[in-house]
Formats: structure tokens, sequence, C-alpha cells
């Protein structure tokens, strides 16, 4: 009986993703020089359980290649290799070479087997050398071998303990083809007898117009790992031995007779329990959801909070014998409506170690090119998001760490001569913080350049000649877009698209970004992002007879003004003091085209809002209640309309807009007139 | 000069939904129709066209209300209880888009052939003159049929290419 087995791909995929992604993470912990024996099983096991998987569905180089690497973790688990440099190196590329491999699987794409040999080739050749003692050394291909294709076909790796590692030197004579020889048959041969790896030399090669297409130029380079004896190679090469040249030689290590580990048997047949040992390793009681169903229950939950806003209004106006009862009922749904909202966005959050599990590795690879000590401390990885914003955040996250090494930390030289230790500290924080979500990132490098800053915002024009500006307000300019006051456009950071692009994704998920420096001590940026996306804390505010929305992440605070405290200046703009600045004021009723019921300031209230770095007064008739908003879309079927980010759907069955504090401060400060 | 049939090829009825606006009948193709309402009121948008009165709550969707009257040149509309609201679905190359018309009555859905349909003549760039899709006599009556996707096209902002911000979740 066959079982269809495609079903069980996907599962097969996302298990093997996650055991790679706690493989990488064990392997860089072990980087550190701390040998510790529960990384190593951790590491064995995901290659174990990524090896079963593969052969019981049938991916056979994936199989073979883990293997390979399953064995030289054998050796590593039993202590009879030591953790080098070279072989977390090594394993580490594995772990990529193992994702882009899953990634061709899955997509249903042939995998590319170039790097897979190549690689497949030094993991085997640590493992043989370790019994002839001699130090592992992995030597890097010259040029591309004839035939990539040919490792996959039978590269089946025999007991490594007594393999020995042969150098072939293969040199035609120019009528080798005419001959009918093909010499991509004699690799295969040989690649059945152990690991191949092919070199070819193309250096006799001569131009196109000179060559005769049935000659031979060719010559090939060839080493092959086999516990096959000498003349078992020499007799592949039978046919032909007449028409070139052939010299096979043992390379370092002679055979070894020493009882090496016992000879791991041949890849075991594939059996069912193989895939649900890998299943079973899950943490007992969860399950996979496929996210459309949540987002429908969110949506459904979303409906629920606007009828039992609808109902609650009506209720209000009941009276008589069953009222009491009725309001009783009412906050008792109320209840059960705030508890079913809060457990259902929970389904959809998601540890931030999602994000920031891929930085460990993205800041030892950068540092190591831009040749820096970095260290990189996380905290508070459990911290929940959801998982749109989660999505959503990554992108400027890496950018901002980039950052960091890129420019903020100084190469250790720079650091030693400034009194600082030559390790630069990158800490990266995460915590809930009231209804938001708190991300840090803080560095002791160098901090922002203000002059520099200053100086290109002067030379783009942004800044007039003679105008000062607070250091805050010069930190702020960071944040324009094609501002970079980066010298040279690395591939890593530099390119001006970054900063401004990194707040306006931020402002996308009604978070904000701020930015802190201190010259010569370090950076901190601050990013603040609400809980979910999908329901806002509004304040309901009365303009004329419409009624709008601002999000409580952007208020500040309200007030009425007395006259005093307004100054016109220049442009009729209008101002008021607000703490220890001055702030403009927007007139609601002007922006959107309505006829307010208060004109005279003081006969309305102001709402101090902030975003994009600044702060302003929207003037507004009344404020009238606060309460959670299920945010619904204006442009799926309409389009985007400025000052508004999006619509809801009031308790009465009306629609309010909700309004884009950010937008309403850009186009303030585009208006001549406020 | 004759002009090709614009229709394809098939020779089937199509139905049509009729509705008046002032003296003149005019019809949609009923595959684009969801459903027909009556008036309510709208929340206004800001800096929209004229003729798009705002947006209503349709069963949890924002639907965007454009007053087919204004857009054909009436200046006297009126909003009665018999005011009725088409509510008519288009494809977008963002997906479906929905919108509602506000006419002055809806009539009968009518079967009419393509063969019957004839190209309008040039109207210019006056009222309804780039949305209409051809003309048809019914019982005597001439019923200006209406590209619903030309409407969509001109109305309402273009969502760039760029712009992928938020989506209601």
């Amino acid at each position: 009986m066959t079982i269809d087995l495609t079903q069980f791909h996907d599962a097969f995929f996302d298990e093997s993703f996650e055991a790679l992604d706690s493989m990488e993470s064990a392997l860089l912990q072990l980087d550190a020089g701390r040998p510790d024996p529960e990384l190593i099983n951790t590491i064995f096991r995901a290659a174990h359980s990524i090896k079963g998987g593969s052969s019981t569905f049938g991916f056979a180089e994936i199989a073979s290649f883990t293997h390979s690497l399953e064995t030289l973790l054998g050796e590593l688990r039993d202590r009879r290799l030591a953790v080098t440099h070279t072989i977390s190196d090594l394993l580490l590329k594995s772990v990529d070479v193992l994702r882009t491999m899953l990634g061709s699987s899955r997509a249903g794409r042939p995998v590319e087997m170039q790097s897979v040999a190549d690689l497949q080739f030094d993991i085997e050749l640590i493992i043989v050398q370790r019994d002839t003692g001699v130090a592992a050394s992995p030597s890097p291909m010259t040029s591309p071998p004839a035939d990539p294709a040919l490792n996959r076909d039978g590269a089946i790796s025999r007991a490594a303990a007594k393999s020995v590692d042969w150098r072939i030197e293969l040199r035609p004579g120019p009528e080798f083809f005419a001959r009918g020889t093909d010499p991509v048959r004699i690799f295969r041969e040989l690649a059945v007898l152990g690991t191949l790896k092919v070199t070819a030399d193309l250096e006799s090669l001569p131009g196109c117009r000179d060559m005769s297409p049935e000659w031979c130029y060719l010559s090939w380079s060839l080493r092959l790992l086999t516990d096959a004896p000498e003349a078992a190679i020499r007799e592949v090469f039978e046919w032909v031995n007449a028409d070139c040249s052939l010299t096979v030689t043992a390379g370092e290590g002679a055979p070894d007779t020493t009882p090496g580990a016992p000879s791991p048997s041949p890849l075991p047949p594939a059996t069912l329990r193989a895939a649900q040992e890998a299943t079973a390793s899950h943490e007992p009681g969860s399950i996979r959801v496929g996210v459309e169903k949540i987002d429908e229950l969110i949506n459904i939950v979303g409906e629920l909070v606007i009828t039992h806003a609808m109902l609650s209004q009506i209720s209000q106006g009941v009276d008589g014998p069953a009222a009491d009862e009725l309001h009783s009922g009412m906050q008792q749904l109320e209840r059960n409506m705030r508890q079913l909202q809060e457990s259902v966005m929970r389904v959809r959050m998601l540890p931030i170690s999602v994000v920031f599990s891929r930085f460990p590795r993205m800041v030892r690879d950068l540092a190591q090119r831009l040749e820096k000590q970095v260290e990189l401390k996380i905290n508070g990885e459990t911290t929940e998001l959801d998982k749109t914003v989660l999505e959503k955040i990554g992108d400027p996250l890496v950018h901002l760490v980039r950052n960091c090494v890129d420019h903020g930390i100084e190469k250790p030289q720079q650091r030693a001569d400034a009194g600082k230790n030559a390790v630069g500290t990158i800490h990266l924080n995460a915590s809930h913080r009231g209804g938001s979500i708190v991300i840090e990132i803080r560095d002791d490098g160098r901090g922002l350049d203000h002059e520099r800053i200053m100086a290109k915002a002067r030379a783009q024009g942004l800044v007039g000649p003679n105008e000062m500006l607070s250091p805050e307000q010069v930190r702020e300019l960071i944040f324009l877009p094609g501002f970079s006051t980066a010298e040279i456009t690395t591939d890593v950071s530099g390119r001006g698209v970054g900063m401004d692009v990194v707040r306006s994704n931020i402002a996308d998920l009604h978070g904000k970004i701020e930015v802190q420096s201190e010259r010569g001590r370090g950076s901190r940026f601050l990013i603040t992002l609400p809980l979910t996306l999908a329901i806002v804390d509004g304040l309901l505010l009365a303009v004329g007879d419409q009624t709008y929305i601002v999000p409580m992440t952007s208020t500040i605070e309200s007030m009425r003004l007395t006259p005093s405290q307004v100054t016109a200046i220049a442009d009729g703009r209008e101002v008021f003091r607000f703490r220890d600045e001055y702030l403009p004021i927007v007139r609601l009723y002007r922006t959107f085209g309505l006829a307010p019921r208060a004109r005279a300031l003081h006969d309305g209230l102001v709402v101090v809002v902030e975003g994009a770095g600044r702060r302003i007064g929207l003037f507004v008739d009344d404020l009238l209640s606060q309460q959670q908003v299920v945010i619904k879309s204006l442009e799926t079927n309409y389009g985007r309309v400025p000052g508004i980010s999006a619509a809801t759907i009031l308790g009465d069955g009306s629609v309010a807009l909700i309004l884009d504090v950010a937008d309403l401060i850009r186009m303030a400060s585009h208006r001549e007139a406020a | 000069m004759t002009h090709p049939p614009s229709e394809p090829t098939a020779a089937a009825p199509s139905q049509v939904l009729t509705f008046v606006i002032g003296d003149a009948t005019y019809g949609v193709d009923i595959p684009c129709v969801q459903e027909i309402r009556g008036w309510s009121a709208v929340t206004r948008l800001p800096q929209a066209p004229a003729d798009v009165l705002g947006v209503l709550n349709l069963r949890g969707t924002i639907v965007p209300i454009l007053d087919l009257r204004l857009r054909f040149g009436s200046t006297n509309v009126q909003y009665t209880p018999v005011t009725v609201i088409v509510v008519v679905s288009v494809m977008s190359a963002k997906g479906p888009r929905e919108f509602g018309m506000v006419v002055d009555g809806v009539s009968d859905v009518i079967d009419i052939s393509p063969q019957d349909v004839k190209p309008a003549p040039e109207l210019g760039t006056s009222a309804g003159g780039s949305c209409v899709r051809g003309l048809v006599a019914v019982a005597g009556l001439m019923v200006v049929l209406l590209d619903i996707n030309l409407l969509i096209g001109r109305e309402f902002p273009a969502t760039g290419a760029a712009d992928d911000s938020i989506e209601a979740a």
C-alpha cells in the first residue's frame, strides 16, 4: 500500500526550518568558546531529525548531506573531535546551505548542488583527517567541476573512519572523445565508491575559432574519499588507460588500520517512525493554525464589539421594570466581551524572539566583515506582539541594528584610543509598558555627530544657513528622506533610504520612534508600538456635526485655552505655549471644511497630539468619549484621504473617521495659514 | 461610420437593472449589482469631489457613496424616503471594490441582446459621457447603459502602486 506522503511535506519543511533555527542559535552560543555538551546534543538532534524526515519524504540530497553532517556532529558529541573555529564556521555554513536546499525543495525547484558538494566534501575531509591526526583545514575549490550533478548520484558516504583521501590526475590525449569515452560516466562510477570532488582544468581550452570540437582539451583533478582499495579505483579507468595519463596517489593519511568509530550504517531504511519522532519532539499541547482562521476570528470579534456598542446605546434609553436587569446584563456582557477580545488578540501574538533571533548571526557576520568587535545583548525576547506588527517591525529593526554596527560602533583601535573597551556593546530590549510595546536599541559607540548632521542638512537646504536648532531637533533631522551622513554607501547602509522609511514603517503600525544620543558615548533608539493593529483606543472628538477619532497613543493632553495663552504669528498662524515649547494650533473645522459650533478658541477645546517627532494642538468643539474602536479600511473601496488613516463604525452604526496625526502634522507645516 | 459590435461574441441576452435619474433611464449589468437600499445619512469625506457624498457602513464594510444625479449634472437633488442607493461591485487591480450610487428610483430588470446595443454618440466631456457603453431601446424607451468600471476609475482617488499602507485586520 502506498501512502501519499506529500500531505506531510509542509509539516516536514516547517519543522526542519525550526530545527535549523535551533541549530544555528546553539552554534552561535558554541562559538563563544564554551563546548557545552548539551548544546552539541541539541545540534545533533536537529540534524538527525532533518535527516530522518528528508529520507522519509524522498529528499535524497538533503538526506545525504545531513547524514554527513550528523556523522561529524557525532564525532563532536562523542568527544573524538574538538570544536574549533573552523568546524563551527563549517557548521554555520551548513545551516545556510540546508536552508537553501530546503527552500528550493519546498518551492519545487532543483537543488543547486555546487555549494552542497563542496561543503559535504569538506565535512567528510575533517572526519577522515581526524583519524590520521592531521589538523582539519578544508581546501577551497579552484574552478567549477565538469559536472556538479555528479555528486548527487550515489554519493553515499561509507565508513568515514577507514576512508582515504585519494588524489587522481586524469590527463587525456586529444582523441579521448573520439574513442567514444564519456568522462562523466567514469566519474559517476568513481562516485559510487565514495565521496568525489572533481575539478576541471580549462587552461588548455583555445578560443572558439581555434577549437576543434571533437578534440579533448580538458584535464581533471579528482579527490576521492573512499575505503575501496587502489585496485578498485584503477579498475574504473581500465578502458581509457591507454588514451590518457593517469596518476592515482593516496592523499594525506595512509589507510588507517586502527579501529575508529564503528562504521555508520548506510542510510537507514526510511520509516514513518523517524518522521513521527520529529513531530513528537514538539512541545506537547500545541497545534499549528492557519492565519486566515485567526483573522476570521478577529473579524467576528470586531463585529461583536460593534454590535455590543449598539446594544449598549439602545439599552441606555430603556426604562421600565426590566431596565435594571437589562443594564446589569449589558455590563456582564461588556466584561465577557473584553475578555473574549483580549483572548483572541493574544492568539495572534507571538514572542518577539521570532524577530530577534536573526540578530546574533547578523551582528556576528557584519562585525567580522567590518573588522569590529561587537557584543549583542538581548533582553525581553519573550515579550509578545501581534503577528502583523511582528512581520512589519523586522525590517526597521534590521536597519537600526545594522546602523549601530556600521556607523555607531567604532573600530577596536579607535575605541581603545577613546578609553573604551575594544568590544562594543549593542543592547536590544523589548518590554511592555502600559498598553504598548517598547523596543530599545542602545549602543556604546560614537553617538550622533550633531555638527555633521547640521552641515549635511544645510548643504541639502533642509535647514537655513543661520537657523539654530535644539539638540533634539538636530537629531530629528536624521529621519528626513534622503538624509545620510555616511560618506560611502556601503552595501550595508548609507543609501539614504533608511531612517525615513524606518519611521514611516513604524508610523504605519501606529507606533513612533525617538532617538537620544551623546557624542562619544553612544545612541539610543526607542520604538513604541501598540499591542494590536485591529482595535485602537480612541478619543472621540466632535467637530461641527461630525465625529472624529484620534488614537489615544497619539494624545498627550487636552485643555481649554484662554486668549492670553495664544499668540498670533506671521501668516495668520496661531501658536500656544505648552510645557516649554510653542505649538501650532490646527483648526480641524478648516482642515475638513466643516461649520464648527465654536470658532473662538476659548469656546472649544485643544487636544495636544504627537506624531513624527512633533506636537500640535487640534482645535475641536468637544471631547465626547473614550472607547475602543475597530479599525476599518477606507482604502479598500475608496482611497487615501489626507489627514485620515482609517474609519470605524460607532455604536449607532454610523461611520466615523480616524485621524492620521502624523499626516495632519505634515499638512500643518505645509500650509500657509492655520 | 459603422462600428464593429463592442460586445463579445456571446449572443445570449444579458440582464440589466434599470434606474431613473431625472427624465432619463440608465442601466447597469446585473452581475455587478450587490444590493439596493434606501437612503441613509452618510459620513462626509474631507476633500472629496462634490458628487462623492461620503461613506456608509454596509454590514461592516466602509462603502463610498456617489450621487449619480450630481455626477450627471443635476443641480437640485432631493433625499427623500424613496431615494435609492444601488450598491455595485467592480473588480479592480487590488481586488473587488464596492461603492453605492444614489439614484431617483429603480425600475425593472430587463433582458437585452448584445446586437441591440448601439454605440453612444460622442458626447464630449459632459456629464456621463465617458462612462456610457452604449444605448438600447426597450419598449420605446431609450436606456443608457453605463460601464461601472469607468465610473469608479474617474471618481475615486487612485491608490498608487507605492501605497500599501494600513489594511484593516
